[in-house]
């Protein structure tokens, strides 16, 4: 077991500290230090994204994220997404095209679609299915997701 | 490895609240704890005989006797309408149910259907699903059966205490009741001086009783053709909190003091421990090590140092390890552990008269691999356990689990968080079982999630089939005879629904090397794979064209009419006799749990990939209660049903699961989506079925007969690869 030590970084706009063994997935300090639980785990093999975030505005998995990697930087999860009452247009497009079924990877899906949208403003639809298809729904609710993808896209994505 | 004798499954189903009609399959962890660390607690509960007597009898009138009242939903439903609903003071609705939302939308469709029969806004209807200790036992969310059972028992609930606020108003008023409407959550006769609500109701003295008193019957429901909440698309209540990442799964939930805990797995089917030594773990700051028999486990304060111990606790075990079958020798296996034998054909006459085909199907074993692994939060509070869990069956987990810990049912309270996806796979309890027994160890609450590969490997498997046919056609190119062996996966839509000579049709068990469990539609996956591949080659036999041999072996009704529709949707008769290079188009169909399903397939073969271009469904499952859920529901099915068409299939050796991870099990992605194209038929004459199954069972034949329509070559096994075909 490595030493522990003691990881300092923005999450969500407020500061954070977690002194932990700096091996730990970034997704377990969230959830069980944090209490941050809408990042989910879903395989702990960056297979399915259901633990999704931005790490300085890029898409990663946090579950395979060691938390002392983030040493400093600027990390969103879904918590921090919409602002007061007001949905991010990512989220109120899931509302929209009822593009959720169990729900269990749609926060992970979301974070996918705002680094994309973030990137990309005007993706084609091949770019929503080649970003997004690292992204498990076992409910299979794909087509609303893609749709819900290209509406937030449409609507200006913020 | 066991032989799963129809007793011991019967008990099983009955354990968790199921009918044993072979619809689902289920098969507990059969935990024997010695619980040595609790004496105490056992000298109690042995002294509390005459309690658990009480509990039960207490039990038996809250829940109501026998079936019927909980509808054909399952369970024994809700005895009194109090038990049904609540109507508080200041007017607000608390609907209780014990089915469960796992994705599959029943927490919408049962609040329309309060709303509906209590005349509100679904916005005013609070729903209680799922807690042991609050709502009536509605059985299993399982079969398909939240549609066809639990709504019309809500609806009866509802529209009796609407009843009762019709009553109240007539009397009040001395008027007649039939003057009495209930219109937006009010009573009223068209006098702007009378109006009741449903908080005048629950101020009454009288209505109270009523309430507590028996659950009518004979209550008139509303007419489909008055429905203004059912029928129409209601989202889920609580998607607002699922978009925002507020609402807490079973994987979320947290409480003071908690601890995370890890079991020790056996590292093959069947392994015995024989030795473990725990002192490396024991020596962890913070960590409580449990050895029960075969059962090791650890609590930490965070999953991470709880994988630690596990570790440690691996490194100190010895196993040892039986014989176990390989999956790439699964079909002689099950044909040689088959029941009985395999049985001989009893329409030899009529085969010997015809012309004769014989095709033997394979179905691998798969997963569910639910987004949400299996999960449970264990609370003692004294002899008191609560469990905040994800299973598709509350009450039989509180069964489970009482009976692992030797405590009455009413000491255990399970309660059932909207969990992530189900499919079947969630009727038994046994991370329940497991988080219970670490916590009453730890002194703490203990919350314990599965990781993907204990999913993967522990979890129980959609049985897979070995399916032997016979098949005769007459000088006409009809079917003069029909033989058709299920072995190992089960009797859903076993029987053909064509007309075909001569039948016999079997499901006969076998020794599963896997542990089982209910899936989504179960065996009628496999079955219809089995025959509507089987029709497809009975039709390029007798030289007919796929639709038309069907049609002529189809009475009129409702599998015709979605057959039709596909097929008109899809524009098959050109379709069929356009000849793309490398290109196909097949079709199939079939019926289970009440509803009918049609499906048509195009596909592309190249470099020996498949790949589904499009699929065009047709579905009918009565009158749709809320179409744009069963959109999400038939959409999501198709897909879903794209794996164990193409790619799924458990691989397993000397008794270890090979491809244990999302890396290796390949389940369905966005580059997999087809175009879709879906036909629903929306009879409001026909009575509604549940949704959920039946729209996964026509995919993997279409695809299968697309492919022989593409290269000439038949696929008889599940997942269908272009290896194999022959």
């Amino acid at each position: 077991m490595s030493a522990e030590a003691t990881i300092q970084c923005t999450v969500n706009g407020r500061n954070r500290s977690a002194t932990t063994d700096p091996e730990r997935p970034l997704l377990e300090v969230l959830r069980e230090d944090w209490e941050l639980t809408g990042s989910k785990y879903g395989c702990g093999e960056a297979q399915c994204g259901a633990c999704s975030v931005l790490i300085d505005g890029r898409r990663a998995f946090s579950c395979r994220t060691a938390v002392s990697t983030v040493q400093g930087k600027n990390i969103r999860t879904i918590e921090g997404l919409a602002a007061g009452d007001k949905l991010h247009a990512v989220q109120q497009a899931f509302l929209d095209d009822g593009a959720l079924q169990c729900g269990f990877c749609v926060p992970g899906m979301i974070m996918t679609a705002v680094a994309l949208l973030e990137e990309k403003p005007h993706p084609t639809d091949e770019e929503i299915v080649e970003a997004m298809n690292r992204n498990i729904c076992r409910c299979c609710n794909y087509a609303n997701i893609f749709n819900a993808v290209r509406r937030a896209a449409n609507s200006g994505g913020k | 490895m066991s032989i799963r004798g129809e007793e011991d499954l019967a008990e099983s189903l009955r354990c968790l609240g199921f009918d044993a009609d072979g619809e689902e399959l289920v098969e507990r962890v059969p935990f024997r704890f010695k619980l040595d660390v609790d004496r105490r607690d056992f000298v109690k509960l042995l002294g509390a005989g005459l309690l658990i007597g009480v509990a039960t009898q207490s039990n038996a009138q809250e829940q109501g006797r026998g079936r019927g009242r909980g509808g054909r939903g399952g369970g024994r439903g809700p005895a009194t309408l109090s038990a049904r609903l609540h109507i508080g003071k200041d007017g607000i609705i608390t609907v209780m149910t014990g089915k469960v939302e796992c994705g599959q939308g029943a927490r919408a469709e049962l609040t329309q259907a309060a709303a509906e029969e209590l005349r509100v806004a679904p916005e005013s209807v609070r729903l209680v699903m799922a807690d042991t200790s609050l709502v009536p036992d509605d059985g299993g969310t399982s079969g398909s059966r939240t549609t066809p059972g639990t709504v019309p028992s809500i609806c009866q609930g509802c529209a009796a205490a609407r009843d009762l606020l019709v009553a109240l108003a007539a009397k009040r008023w001395s008027v007649e009741a039939k003057t009495v409407q209930v219109k937006e959550g009010k009573a009223g006769d068209g006098k702007p001086e009378h109006s009741l609500t449903y908080a005048d109701l629950a101020a009454d003295e009288e209505s109270g009783k009523a309430m507590n008193g028996e659950m009518p019957r004979g209550v008139t429901l509303t007419p489909v053709a008055e429905w203004k909440t059912l029928g129409a698309s209601l989202p889920r209540p609580n998607a607002r909190d699922v978009v925002t990442g507020g609402h807490l799964y079973p994987s979320d939930m947290k409480r003071p003091g908690m601890l995370h805990g890890k079991i020790l797995r056996r590292p093959s089917y069947g392994a015995k421990l024989v030795s473990l030594d725990t002192a490396a773990a024991k020596a962890m700051n913070g960590v409580v090590v449990v050895h029960d028999g075969d059962f090791a486990g650890v609590a930490a304060p965070t999953s991470w140092l709880a994988q630690k111990a596990i570790d440690a606790l691996a490194a100190g075990a010895k196993w040892e390890s039986p014989p176990h079958p390989s999956s790439a020798t699964l079909s002689e296996h099950l044909r040689k552990n088959a029941q009985g034998g395999m049985p001989a054909n009893p329409n030899a006459a009529e085969m010997a008269a015809g012309k004769v085909l014989k095709r033997t199907y394979d179905v691998a074993y798969v997963q569910h691999s639910p987004m949400e692994p299996r999960v449970a939060l264990a609370e003692w509070d004294g002899p008191q356990l609560t469990v905040w869990t994800a299973t598709q069956a509350p009450f039989g987990v509180r069964g489970e689990v009482a009976r692992a810990f030797n405590v009455p049912e009413d000491k255990v309270r399970v309660i059932i968080p909207d969990f992530g996806g189900g499919f079947g796979g969630r009727h038994t309890g046994e991370s329940a079982v497991e988080a219970a027994r670490l916590a009453k160890a730890a002194g703490k609450p203990v919350h314990l999630r599965w990781t993907r590969e204990e999913e993967f490997t522990w979890a129980s498997f959609r049985p897979a089939a070995l399916i032997e046919t016979e098949a005769s056609l007459d000088a006409e190119g009809k079917i003069s005879s029909w033989h058709f062996i299920n072995v190992n996966s089960g009797g859903s839509s076993l029987r053909t629904p064509y007309r075909a000579g001569k039948n016999n049709e079997r499901f006969i068990n076998s020794a599963a090397p896997l542990r089982h469990g209910s899936y989504r539609a179960l065996a009628a996956t496999a079955n219809t794979f089995a025959r509507e591949s089987l029709m497809d080659e009975l039709a390029a036999e007798a030289g007919r064209d796929p639709l038309e041999f069907r049609l002529a072996h189809l009475e009129p009704g409702r599998l015709r009419s979605v057959l039709e529709s596909a097929a008109k949707k899809f524009d098959w008769a050109k379709r069929v006799k356009e000849k793309k290079p490398g290109t196909g188009v097949g079709l199939a169909c079939s019926t289970d749990k009440g509803s009918f399903v049609a499906a048509c397939a195009e596909v592309a073969v190249k470099d020996n990939a498949i790949i589904v271009k499009h699929v065009c469904q047709a579905y009918d499952c009565g009158k749709v209660m809320n179409p744009d859920n069963l959109q999400r529901q038939v959409k999501g099915a198709i897909v879903m049903g794209l794996g164990p068409a193409l790619r799924e299939e458990m691989k397993f050796e000397n008794g270890k699961i090979l491809n244990a991870s999302y890396k290796q099990y390949k389940v369905p992605r966005f580059e997999d989506v087809p175009t879709l194209d879906i036909v629903i038929l929306d009879d409001p004459k026909v009575e509604s079925a549940g949704a959920g199954e039946t729209p996964i069972i026509a995919v993997a034949p279409a695809i299968a007969n697309a492919v022989f329509h593409a290269t000439g070559k038949r696929i008889r096994q599940m997942p269908l690869r272009m290896e194999a075909a022959k």
